[in-house]
């Protein structure tokens, strides 16, 4: 229901103009801010008042604002998403906040993400670990029935639990060592399970985690701020289940 | 002039058989020396792009997104049909053929239907190739359920995000061409202009969103897979970066646009919370199998839903429709909930809601039984809108949600442009005036995996590769126009914001060309429509440069495009009429409020030229043949 009462805030949001330019953080005021509002329309009004203000409004970015496209990025008081468990900023609403909150606003920080401007980071190098082997070799047309090759309910539920990584990278910036492995191991795990995608199981892990390393990507050292940060819950046991693929690819 | 789709004869169900060896090919070392950009990588693009990179194609993919793995098709929730007939519940081709046509109120054609019913079972089987967890059953079977317009299971899923599994599906694909070097991603990258030589299209002008820089790519075909328009009522289930920007573009190239006034109105979606939302959500209109309608009776009642006693509501869908209720069609549940909120007995803030009601099924049912069947989603109906729809009825209200209409194409999804292919939501093929659930995704990977890589290579075997090379005129005009469009917006320097002007556009549509329009309406928008254009070309306020990331810039020149296609969606809606499907007008309409057709002067596809934007736009007709499938009146009772 609507609420009567609006709040001030305070926001330090992180300015910069290009990868090589230096940023800082510029201080702005929310007024008039609902507590039905998501967090990126307080930021549209923000925006919008720098506009009209001739100013340059804050760069972020965002599509789908339903939770599902991966694009929304930003830090929020020092948690990716905002720390509000399973929820991507753009289903972040402003009743989690207070009247008079400072808030401090920033991109993705990891080497393997480069500032494009303000919050917008260049999330490239998940794509090239996508590229480097996350698919099954499998030709349009002239694959078998669906019905063909039988997956239990236990295995397609454990696939999707793994697929349903949306891609938008707060596990590596919620990691300590910047690292991608939740994001890769989601991808291995998901097809290393399938009957469909097992064929390719050692070659995948190998050339994935090769493309980990790089890509600038840190290295795991069980921090699981990943799954913290992960707006659908992603589980860590997905990077056992990695360093097992990586093993018995060894082994072979 | 009367358009040819270009449909095959004979046996219905021999069709695409025998159009497929009809078509030429092009010999498998001749297409390496072939380029193919391709315009969006949602499941139409992303699917095409990969399948044609892997027949040896040089291909060239677009996205505005930061990867391809982004587009909206990612949002779809419900599933993916196929006439697979696992269940043994009597479906089949013929079945999805015939439920498809129905249900889009015959207003599309059937060569091209019945070719996507045929395809479907192919897709299927293509999406758990690649992976695709679709959900099974204990013994390892792919699973069903239903869906509306239809008496058969035949709904593929997996989980509620269907539609990103199988988005996944078609990026994994393409991934691996990215990375074996036939298809080469642009994202950040927007098309905005197609650039036509001797009457063919052979490339495209774009903007890197990133540095600003303009740029032509020439190829030997383009294939547009860019989505939906709904976006130009501003509020609606699309992403914030949906636009008609590159389908008008080449519409204003000389490509025709078909039937723009069907669009597709989802009943179930949470309301607007105010005066500052940018979107709207969807919610799955399976809800409305437990949940009951209802608005206070009298007007301007502002009591909290409790303390409105039983005998003082109105339980509307019930009154109206007494055998349907609440399981209404889609379109004709949201012109009832448009009517009681136009008649002042709407709910919750700005009065544009009604209660869907579970008080009386979890009373019957059992709240845990509620919570097995739309946990997740009252879950989400909460983050949204702080409330518990256990406790208090949940408020909704329809929006706009896919657009039917679209650039028009013959049977090969060739434009009348030669050289310029369309796909997906993008084209105006098979939806007709009204769209099934769970089609959208089966029609955007039929189009890219078993379409188009058969049709391109019949418009490339009879033309040269490599015919248009960069240095040719027609590309250093179209980046001159592209630059002084974009010098144009950034040196208005008004006062009004680019989203002021989005919102007063989207106002007036809603308003007047939504749910439900009339001549009166249709007219009064079209008098409106070139003032805000003239306004916005006078007072737009763009702030920062062209030549750097600039996402105010990116908007201006999207609405700048939804200011002249609104004016072509009205007068679509103001001559086609009659109502069909979604596009319903108030003068023609049943007793009991369906849609009334007029077969007679109607029963056409409506394709329209352009002349300039301040020209009328000249119309072209595709006369609709049924002759498997008679013209009936569609009735769901």
């Amino acid at each position: 229901m609507s609420h009567d009462k609006t709040m001030t805030l305070t926001l330090h949001v992180w300015r910069q103009k290009g990868p090589k330019e230096p940023g800082k953080f510029e201080t702005y005021e929310a007024k008039e801010v609902s507590p039905d509002q998501s967090f990126l329309e307080m930021l549209d009004e923000v925006n919008e008042d720098l506009i009209k203000a001739g100013k340059d409004p804050i760069a972020f970015d965002h599509d789908c604002r339903e939770g599902i496209c991966g694009m929304c990025s930003q830090v929020i008081n020092g948690a990716p998403h905002g720390g509000m468990e399973r929820t991507t900023v753009c289903q972040l609403h402003m009743r989690m906040f207070k009247d008079g909150d400072t808030i401090y606003i920033e991109p993705w920080r990891a080497r393997a993400f480069p500032i494009v401007k303000d919050l917008v980071v260049d999330r490239g190098a998940l794509d090239k670990i996508i590229q480097a082997g996350g698919y099954t070799s499998a030709h349009t047309g002239g694959v078998a029935d669906g019905n063909a090759i039988l997956v239990p309910k236990e295995v397609a539920d454990y696939a999707m639990d793994a697929a349903e990584c949306i891609g938008c990278g707060a596990c590596v910036a919620g990691c300590p060592n910047g690292s991608a492995m939740l994001f890769t191991s989601a991808k291995v795990s998901q097809l290393a399970v399938l009957p469909q995608g097992e064929a390719e199981a050692a070659r995948r892990v190998c050339a994935m985690t090769e493309e980990l390393k790089a890509q600038g990507f840190g290295n795991c050292t069980n921090h699981y701020e990943c799954q913290a940060s992960c707006p659908k819950g992603i589980d860590v046991k997905f990077i056992a289940k990695l360093n097992r693929e990586y093993l018995k690819a060894l082994c072979k | 002039m009367i358009l040819d789709g270009k449909c095959p004869t004979g046996p219905i169900e021999k069709t695409w058989d025998k159009h497929r060896f009809d078509m030429k090919l092009v010999n498998p070392a001749n297409k390496r020396k072939y380029k193919i950009l391709v315009v969006g990588t949602g499941l139409a693009g992303g699917a095409a792009a990969a399948s044609l990179g892997e027949l040896g194609y040089n291909v060239e993919a677009f996205c505005y997104q930061d990867s391809p793995r982004r587009a909206h098709s990612i949002a779809a929730q419900g599933g993916i049909n196929a006439a697979k007939n696992y269940p043994n519940d009597g479906d089949s081709i013929y079945r999805l053929f015939y439920d498809t046509i129905k249900g889009g109120d015959f207003r599309a054609r059937e060569a091209d239907v019945w070719r996507l019913a045929q395809v479907s079972n192919n897709i299927i089987d293509q999406c758990v190739a690649q992976g695709v967890p679709f959900a099974r059953d204990y013994a390892g079977y792919l699973d069903n359920r239903s869906f509306g317009g239809a008496q058969v299971s035949r709904t593929f899923y997996a989980r509620g995000q269907t539609g990103q599994q199988l988005l996944l599906g078609a990026y994994s694909a393409l991934a691996r061409q990215i990375k074996a070097g036939t298809v080469k991603m642009f994202p950040r990258t927007e098309m905005l202009d197609l650039v036509v030589v001797d009457g063919e299209a052979k490339g495209i002008t774009v903007r890197d969103m990133v540095t600003g820089e303009i740029r032509t790519h020439v190829g030997d075909a383009v294939v547009l897979c860019t989505g939906g328009y709904v976006n130009v009522f501003y509020l609606s289930t699309n992403a914030m970066g949906c636009s008609v920007t590159a389908a008008w573009k080449a519409h204003r190239k000389g490509a025709f646009f078909a039937n723009p006034c069907y669009t597709q109105i989802h009943p179930t979606c949470i309301p607007q919370h105010g005066d500052k939302q940018s979107k709207l959500t969807l919610m799955s209109e399976s809800l409305r199998n437990d949940g009951r309608c209802w608005v206070p009776k009298n007007k301007g009642d502002k009591r909290a839903p409790g303390e409105v006693p039983e005998e003082e509501r109105d339980y509307y869908l019930e009154r109206k429709y007494p055998s349907f209720g609440n399981l209404a069609p889609r379109d004709i549940a949201s012109r009832a909930a448009k009517e009681q909120c136009d008649d002042d007995r709407g709910v919750g803030p700005g009065g544009r809601g009604v209660y869907l009601d579970f008080a009386a099924s979890i009373k019957r049912l059992g709240e845990d039984t509620i919570r097995e069947r739309y946990g997740n989603l009252f879950e989400m109906y909460e983050k949204i809108t702080d409330e518990n729809a256990y406790k208090v009825p949940m408020r909704i209200y329809p929006a706009p949600h896919y657009s039917m209409g679209g650039l028009w194409v013959d049977y090969n999804c060739e434009s009348n442009v030669p050289g310029l292919f369309v796909l997906g939501e993008a084209n105006f093929s098979v939806h007709g005036a009204n769209r099934l659930g769970a089609s959208a995704l089966m029609q955007g990977l039929a189009d890219g995996y078993f379409v188009i890589p058969y049709t391109i290579a019949n418009y490339l075997a009879k033309t040269a590769p490599g015919k248009v090379k960069a240095d040719n005129p027609e590309c250093k005009k179209s980046v001159e126009d592209v630059n002084n469009n974009l010098k144009k917006l950034m040196s208005i320097n008004g006062k009004k914001t680019v989203s002021e002007f989005h919102r007063e556009l989207g106002k007036i549509m809603w308003e007047n060309v939504g749910m439900a329009r009339s001549e009166q309406s249709c007219k009064e928008a079209l008098k409106k429509i070139p003032e805000i254009r003239e306004e916005f070309w006078k007072n737009v306020k763009v702030a920062g440069s062209g030549a750097e990331f600039n996402q105010q810039l990116e908007n201006a020149n999207r609405v700048a495009d939804f200011l002249e296609f609104a004016e072509l969606l009205t007068r679509d809606a103001l001559y086609r009429n009659e109502s069909c499907g979604g596009h319903f007008r108030v003068e023609h309409q049943m007793p009991d409020g369906e849609a009334k057709r007029d077969d007679e002067k109607f029963c056409h596809a409506a394709a329209w030229e352009f002349k300039g934007v301040n020209a009328e736009p000249e119309l072209h007709i595709e006369p609709l043949k049924f002759e498997n499938v008679h013209l009936a009146i569609r009735s769901y009772k």
